[in-house]
């Protein structure tokens, strides 16, 4: 199943998605999709690195599935982290990209 | 209510000094965060779902119209508007940033508040009745007694490092209010035969996975042993208490494993051994301590209020509001009003920044600046005149504060679930927001009357479903949300723990779920002055399974 990494930053606890590179992003969609188990654990290991550096915590791997409206992760803790509280929609990300 | 000393304020603005440096550490990377958790935990910092969560301690739940304001301040300013009341009596704040996280709690130390120890394996906020020093039941106001624990017990340096988390709580009045028998110590003031006040003694309750009702292990305390007494406990459980499991870590389980006799000869033999002289509470310490929570000067009033009455009788909406909100002062022609935190469908106990405020404002012109929070996550003006009562019925209405439902089946008490808390497994808050909408506070629930219904999203228990008259339990099957209903709970002095129905029910069939034990209830109580505990305690699960489960079968219900 295809993964994602999640975490949440340093300095103000939001929650961030490794995206291309050494790049933390706040939007799930722009996550780098690791496809496999070495993508993952290369994944993982960039990951670490931000937490030795200080940029991010509590790095978690994330399932997601590929649908027609792009990555929807799997689980609800992960889709509720991904997306904010289901009783505030006002709050969290999907307050920012309307989903 | 209780003013900060020169050593207390110094030893805030020490801890916060304190925090402060080890918050800029660890953002410059001088810590790791394996290193920093146990410092943000010990100063309530949690990092949660979506961000870092700021627990504020309020002991014994009173707050003044000031310290609401700066609450609120911090809510707008910090935050994002709102702040949540939880069932330990305190304020979480959900999405603070820790960088901010210094500035938030010097703003703090500015109105006497702090975060410190409401979290982490220490004493937790000590919580009290959320009436106390007004209810017309009470003894005594337990408060003063609840402040000398809270200062015996900031950083006590024996019990720092206990096995796992500790909670004391203290009631003043026969009816509890403050749930005493599910904490791992309850205080319950009474009188002997010769009129001294002293301490009925309850240890080794609690909810979690494994949830017990305390054992009573004395029928009278002396008020002046009080510190040396819980000492004697809290140090027997700190030497014996399991430290290799943190789930069998807490003094229940100890007092379940030692065996009752046995831990209460361990605690008499501490107590016996003990330098009583030292921590032997000095009557007049007693008296300077009670000083402060002194009732205010009410002035005096006939018991009933013209004002009142004349709005009652034009006015169906005041009536139930004054049925259902207010309960009896000590002092004639007053009340102490409930405000609910529960407006039908809203999240149980959240407020907007500016509704802190308006009660701020309320509790400043008509209730002595004092305001109480409820571990039902409500919050109370605990001495108003019932003269005053319709135009605070009127400001409330223009805050959404005026929902008319305490004690009512809408009036749940709910954990913020899987929607915020890291530990949870599932979805609280929209279950609640469910079966409030589903009840409402009108004719429907004041037919089904008193009702307690209490959500939580684990087995942790946060949400107190233990002690509910309908308990619900929010637990993952599956990678899918399902709630376990227990039926039966009482956190009263009545005290008992719910039994569970049988198999879960999905998010979509809870809400029936609930509505067929209502019915099952109305239909077989003996009239309505027959409420639910006291049917369930008299009919028992039968009936209850088998409109729940035979329904599909064609039982008739």
């Amino acid at each position: 199943m295809p993964q994602i990494v999640s975490a949440n930053r340093l300095t103000d606890g939001i929650v961030v998605f490794l995206g291309q590179g050494d790049q933390w992003v706040e939007n799930f969609r722009s996550a780098a999709l690791l496809a496999d188990k070495p993508a993952l654990e290369a994944g993982l290991a960039r990951a670490q690195d931000a937490v030795r550096a200080n940029i991010v915590v509590e790095v978690a791997p994330m399932d997601v599935a590929e649908t027609p409206h792009g990555l929807e992760p799997k689980h609800i803790r992960d889709r509720i982290r991904a997306e904010g509280p289901t009783v505030r929609l006002d709050h969290g990300k999907q307050a920012a990209h309307g989903a | 209510m209780y003013r900060y000393d020169e050593f207390d304020a110094a030893f805030v603005a020490d801890r916060v000094a304190q925090f402060s440096d080890q918050v800029k550490r660890r953002l410059e990377g001088e810590l790791t965060e394996d290193q920093f958790r146990p410092h943000r935990l010990m100063n309530g910092v949690y990092l949660q779902l979506h961000a870092y969560m700021l627990r504020i301690a309020v002991p014994y739940g009173t707050l003044s119209a000031r310290q609401m304001r700066k609450l609120a301040f911090i809510a707008r300013e910090f935050d994002k508007g709102y702040g949540h009341f939880t069932t330990r009596q305190n304020l979480q704040f959900n999405w603070p940033a820790l960088k901010d996280i210094p500035a938030v709690l010097t703003h703090l130390a500015e109105v006497e508040m702090h975060a410190i120890q409401t979290s982490g394996n220490c004493i937790r906020n000590v919580t009290a009745d959320h009436f106390a020093g007004a209810a017309a039941d009470e003894i005594e106001d337990p408060r003063p007694y609840a402040e000398i624990l809270r200062q015996w017990s900031s950083i006590h340096p024996e019990f720092t490092f206990l096995p796992r988390k500790f909670k004391l709580a203290l009631t003043g009045a026969p009816a509890d209010r403050a749930a005493i028998q599910v904490h791992d110590i309850g205080y319950q003031l009474t009188k002997n035969a010769s009129g001294e006040t002293g301490f009925i003694v309850y240890v080794g309750g609690g909810q979690g996975r494994t949830p017990m009702i305390a054992h009573k292990i004395k029928d009278f305390l002396p008020v002046g042993d009080l510190v040396a007494y819980t000492q004697a406990i809290v140090r027997v459980y700190n030497l014996d208490g399991r430290r290799d499991n943190k789930y069998k870590a807490r003094i229940k389980i100890l007092v379940h494993e030692m065996g009752l006799e046995k831990f209460m000869d361990a605690v008499e033999a501490e107590f016996a051994a003990m330098n009583k002289q030292e921590l032997k509470l000095p009557q007049a310490e007693v008296e300077r301590i009670q000083a402060y929570f002194a009732p205010p000067a009410l002035p005096s009033k006939s018991v009933r209020s013209e004002a009142l009455e004349a709005r009652r009788a034009t006015d169906k909406k005041f009536a139930s509001f004054v049925e259902n909100n207010v309960s009896p002062h000590k002092a004639p022609g007053h009340g102490v009003l409930t405000i609910s935190l529960k407006a039908i469908g809203a999240i149980p106990g959240d407020a907007s920044a500016e509704q802190m405020e308006a009660v701020a404002d309320l509790a400043e012109k008509y209730a002595h600046d004092e305001i109480r929070v409820s571990h039902e996550q409500n919050l109370v003006l605990p001495h108003v005149a019932l003269d005053d009562l319709p135009a605070i019925y009127d400001e409330l209405v223009k805050h959404k504060l005026a929902t008319a439902n305490i004690g009512l089946i809408s009036d749940i008490i709910c954990c913020p679930g899987l929607d915020y808390c890291s530990l949870a497994t599932a979805r609280s808050i929209p279950v609640a927001q469910r079966i409030s909408e589903h009840f409402g506070e009108g004719a429907r629930a004041a037919e089904i009357g008193a009702m307690k219904i209490k959500i939580s999203g684990c087995i942790n228990a946060c949400g107190h479903h233990h002690v509910g008259h309908i308990g619900i339990l929010g637990l993952e099957r599956k990678g899918v949300e399902t709630y376990q209903i227990t039926l039966g709970g009482s956190g009263d002095e009545t005290c008992s723990l719910g039994d569970i129905t049988g198999p879960g029910f999905s998010e979509h069939d809870i809400v029936g779920a609930i509505e067929t034990i209502v019915d099952t209830y109305v239909a077989q109580r003996r009239g309505a002055g027959e409420d639910f505990l006291t049917a369930y305690r008299r009919l028992g699960m039968a009936p209850f399974k088998k409109a729940l489960y035979e329904r599909d079968k064609g039982a008739d219900i």
